[in-house]
């Protein structure tokens, strides 16, 4: 089989830091090759090498054999390799067709829009996108969104894609989707570079993975021999095992420290009845539409239920009133850490202290020194990696703001804790931190609900309620089997 | 082409983007009927012609606050253009014993050097906030109050009365019974509308402000995109204030002062997104309309010249609320 791409001696530094030194990465042509490894790894900057954004500082990059491009030739590099970003390329003002043919609507002379949307609506309809050429880009759904970039990266003619954590925003169904779809680009020859933090999907669609950690190649091998163990021990740097929940025996007659009664959101959820008790972890679980991140923003005072109550510790709270909620003792870590998690200039101290800041000082003053004892105690407790308490959280890799956000959510000793997909985006290591802090508030005495749409997190629940359509329609106690589980959140069986 | 894509197109519908571009219409179809309910003389050709040529130099400045706007920037220092280039251009012309600056260079230099200086301020502008990356909202309300205090140091706080022939010609003179004035200002909007819809140089304006890294991914030169949409917004302020002195027969010292927040108004009323990368240069007329109407009904309808600016701002206010209410999204 042939080389369609190969990266020898890459070797790249930002002032002191070395972001990769002398790496390398070989893909066959046709294979879906997976590129794994932590927060920071380097996996970002060898993209943005063989994409051609950056030169490297020692090293070369070969397409099939020939030396690339130079690196101002922006077309010839696009003829090679195309990448769908994590972050969105597309122009949310302008309509799909426009950004399909962004900087290309026309040669020169006027932009003639009817022939622009009929060639759009063609390279929609080739790669069976079911979008209206004319929607504004703004209104699409992620995965449509996602796929349209999709089209527009292979319409430059290139044979080879990225596709860097293309499943991060995606739930269960969309990713199967995209997998689908990736299958069918492969079958027709398409060279597939994949990176992504869940090794279950690198298992699922790639033949060979590449690991890198602290800058360097650890090993490539096929995806077929190599055990998970092996993988992650490849990647961590250690022979770490999965995430292996705590043993807990939650006592039936323990305080109920959150409830739900009658709740419903038109559109969202209709008549859910939930009751936490001091001491179990309970899984929201169900597919994007199944109303379990609106239930569980609902709780922690982020939208307002049309009818029903919601009940903190005891104590009623009014609807919609997030500060009512934190006073009753609450904690929560909210769906996107980048919208509701963190204020990304200020520091570590400032963002985890900030529902705690009351009771640091007095009359409003906020103590320094207390904030950053507090602080420090964060960091080392859920071994956030930064250089100090004054870094700015915006600064930190995915991983490690989660994490500042989690320690947020835990700075008041929470008696019921609100944690909705906390391991997105996040490294092998992290979530395991993640994960062990949730529990650890349990042990403490909090109760907590955890929504996630990855079956391995849910594995810590005590139970696990999941959602369709809006509705609870099954319970699940620990032990339940995968297959089971997706199961009933794609309402194959609701028995 | 026909038979291959009939399935995933269908048939033509109104599009919201096109209805949002005449939302304004009724708006001015009803100001007009009001205008003429209150005085029949509304509706005569010359109160009409009247009201369009007051509304030119506002309308070259909402031409370019808008592409400037749509670009994801910002521009104030536009009004204190209007004074100073033409001040500038005329102090270099005029003799010294007519408050010039005494270079009494050849006449007909005038109107080159009052474009020119209008092109460099842009130029300076797209410097500071392109190059060195400093806040456009800062850098331009700086360069407002720095290009003010430039004209009224250069003239002594004189307005310029002895102006060259030549120099007031534009904003006087009338070509096929109509002022010049209007016809520059409709080629210009004509010309404008048609490069940002029409072409890619000017859609690429659009990609900057929707999303400026995404469009450097795909290969637009942004900053030299920016620049260039610094420099026409210098070139039209000046071409204003150019207009406004031939229509005042003088350069004021105060000169376009106070426009800029009447030029931000109707842009906004008009739909253009102060947040980059929505709205059209239609709107934006269709704005300097809706403005330059209610101004010309209240002074109609006699109202005190004390209370007519309190009027006039509330009814921007009470617009701009109808303009969010109507389009339904929230105006950014």
């Amino acid at each position: 089989m042939s080389i369609a791409v190969e990266a020898r001696d890459i070797t790249k530094r930002f002032g002191p830091t070395v972001a990769l030194s002398g790496v390398g990465i070989s893909i066959a042509e046709g294979e879906t090759h997976a590129l794994v490894g932590r927060n920071g790894a380097g996996k970002s900057t060898l993209v943005s090498i063989i994409t051609g954004l950056q030169p490297p500082d020692g090293g070369e990059v070969r397409f099939g054999g020939e030396p690339a491009p130079p690196i101002a030739d922006r077309d010839a590099w696009r003829r090679r390799v195309a990448c769908v970003y994590q972050k969105s390329t597309v122009i949310p003002t302008l309509t799909v067709a426009e950004n399909l043919f962004l900087n290309r609507q026309a040669g020169r002379g006027p932009i003639r829009w009817r022939s622009l949307r009929d060639r759009a609506a063609g390279l929609l309809a080739q790669y069976g996108l079911d979008v209206d050429a004319r929607t504004v880009a703004g209104e699409l759904s992620v995965e449509q969104r996602q796929l349209v970039e999709i089209a527009r990266a292979l319409s430059f003619g290139a044979r080879f894609i990225i596709l860097d954590e293309p499943t991060a925003q995606l739930d269960g169904p969309a990713i199967e989707r995209l997998f689908e779809r990736m299958r069918a680009l492969r079958e027709q020859g398409v060279t597939m570079l994949f990176i992504s933090h869940h090794l279950d999907e690198v298992y699922e669609i790639c033949q060979t993975v590449t690991v890198y950690r602290d800058a360097r190649h650890v090993i490539s091998a096929p995806v077929a021999g190599l055990p998970h163990d092996e993988l992650v021990a490849a990647m961590t740097g250690e022979a770490a095992q999965g995430y292996r929940a705590g043993e807990r025996a939650p006592d039936p007659a323990a305080p109920v420290v959150l409830a739900a009664a009658g709740l419903s959101l038109a559109g969202r959820y209709q008549e859910v009845d939930l009751a936490v008790r001091a001491g179990e972890v309970v899984g929201l679980a169900g597919s994007g539409a199944s109303g379990k991140v609106g239930l569980a923003e609902t709780l922690v005072g982020l939208r307002r239920a049309d009818t029903g109550t919601v009940t903190v510790n005891g104590t009623v709270l009014r609807p919609g009133d997030v500060t009512a909620a934190l006073r009753a003792g609450l904690g929560f870590v909210p769906r996107d850490r980048h919208q509701e998690g963190f204020v990304p200039l200020l520091s570590i101290a400032e963002n985890g202290t900030l529902p705690i800041a009351h009771k640091l000082g007095r009359f409003g003053v906020v103590s320094p020194a207390g904030r950053r004892a507090r602080a420090e105690r964060m960091i080392e407790s859920l071994a956030i990696k930064a250089s100090g308490p004054e870094q700015a959280v915006g600064e930190l890799s995915g991983g490690n703001a989660q994490k500042v956000v989690m320690a947020r959510a835990l700075a008041d000793d929470p008696k019921a804790l609100v944690v909705i997909n906390p391991t997105v985006g996040v490294d092998v290591k992290s979530k395991q931190v993640l994960l062990a802090a949730v529990e650890d508030a349990v042990a403490r005495g909090a109760g907590a609900v955890l929504v996630s749409d990855e079956p391995a997190d849910l594995r810590i629940c005590d139970r696990v309620l999941v959602m369709f359509h809006g509705r609870i329609v099954k319970e699940m106690p620990r032990g339940w089997a995968e297959a089971e589980l997706v199961a009933v959140m794609e309402g194959v069986d609701t028995r | 082409m026909t038979t291959s894509t009939g399935a995933v197109t269908p048939a033509p519908t109104v599009r919201p983007a096109r209805l949002r571009d005449l939302a304004l219409l009724p708006a001015i179809a009803l100001l007009v009927l009001v205008g003429a309910l209150i005085d029949p003389a509304f509706l005569s050709r010359d109160n009409i012609v009247n009201v369009l040529q007051q509304q030119t130099e506002l309308s070259l400045l909402v031409l370019a606050e808008a592409i400037i706007l749509i670009a994801g920037r910002f521009d104030l220092s536009l009004e204190s253009t209007v004074g100073l280039a033409p001040a500038l251009a005329v102090g270099l012309v005029i003799p010294a014993t007519a408050d010039g600056l005494g270079a009494e260079l050849p006449v007909w230099t005038a109107i080159p050097l009052c474009l020119l200086t209008g092109g460099l301020i842009g130029a300076f502008n797209g410097m500071l906030i392109v190059r060195f990356r400093l806040s456009a909202f800062i850098v331009t309300l700086g360069m407002l109050i720095v290009l003010r205090g430039l004209q009224v140091g250069l003239t002594g706080g004189q307005n310029l009365f002895e102006l060259p022939e030549s120099f007031l010609y534009l904003g006087n003179a009338r070509w096929l019974g109509l002022p010049a004035s209007i016809w520059i200002c409709g080629v210009l909007f004509a010309a404008g509308i048609a490069v940002l819809g029409y072409f890619r140089h000017g859609r690429s304006i659009y990609a900057i402000g929707g999303n400026a890294d995404a469009a450097r991914a795909a290969g637009v030169r942004t900053d030299r995109v920016l620049w260039t949409v610094f420099v026409i917004g210098g070139l039209l302020a000046a071409l204003a204030g150019l207009l406004m002195t031939g229509r005042l027969g003088s350069v004021a010292a105060d000169q376009g002062n106070g426009m800029i927040f009447t030029v931000f108004a109707a842009a906004v009323i008009g739909g253009v997104s102060m947040d980059g990368g929505k709205g059209t240069l239609f709107g934006g007329l269709c704005g300097v309309l809706v403005l330059g109407l209610i101004n010309n009904i209240l002074t109609l309808a006699g109202v005190s010249a004390q209370w007519i600016q309190a009027i006039y701002g509330a009814i921007i206010l009470l617009a701009l609320v109808m303009a969010r209410l109507t389009s339904g999204k929230a105006q950014d």
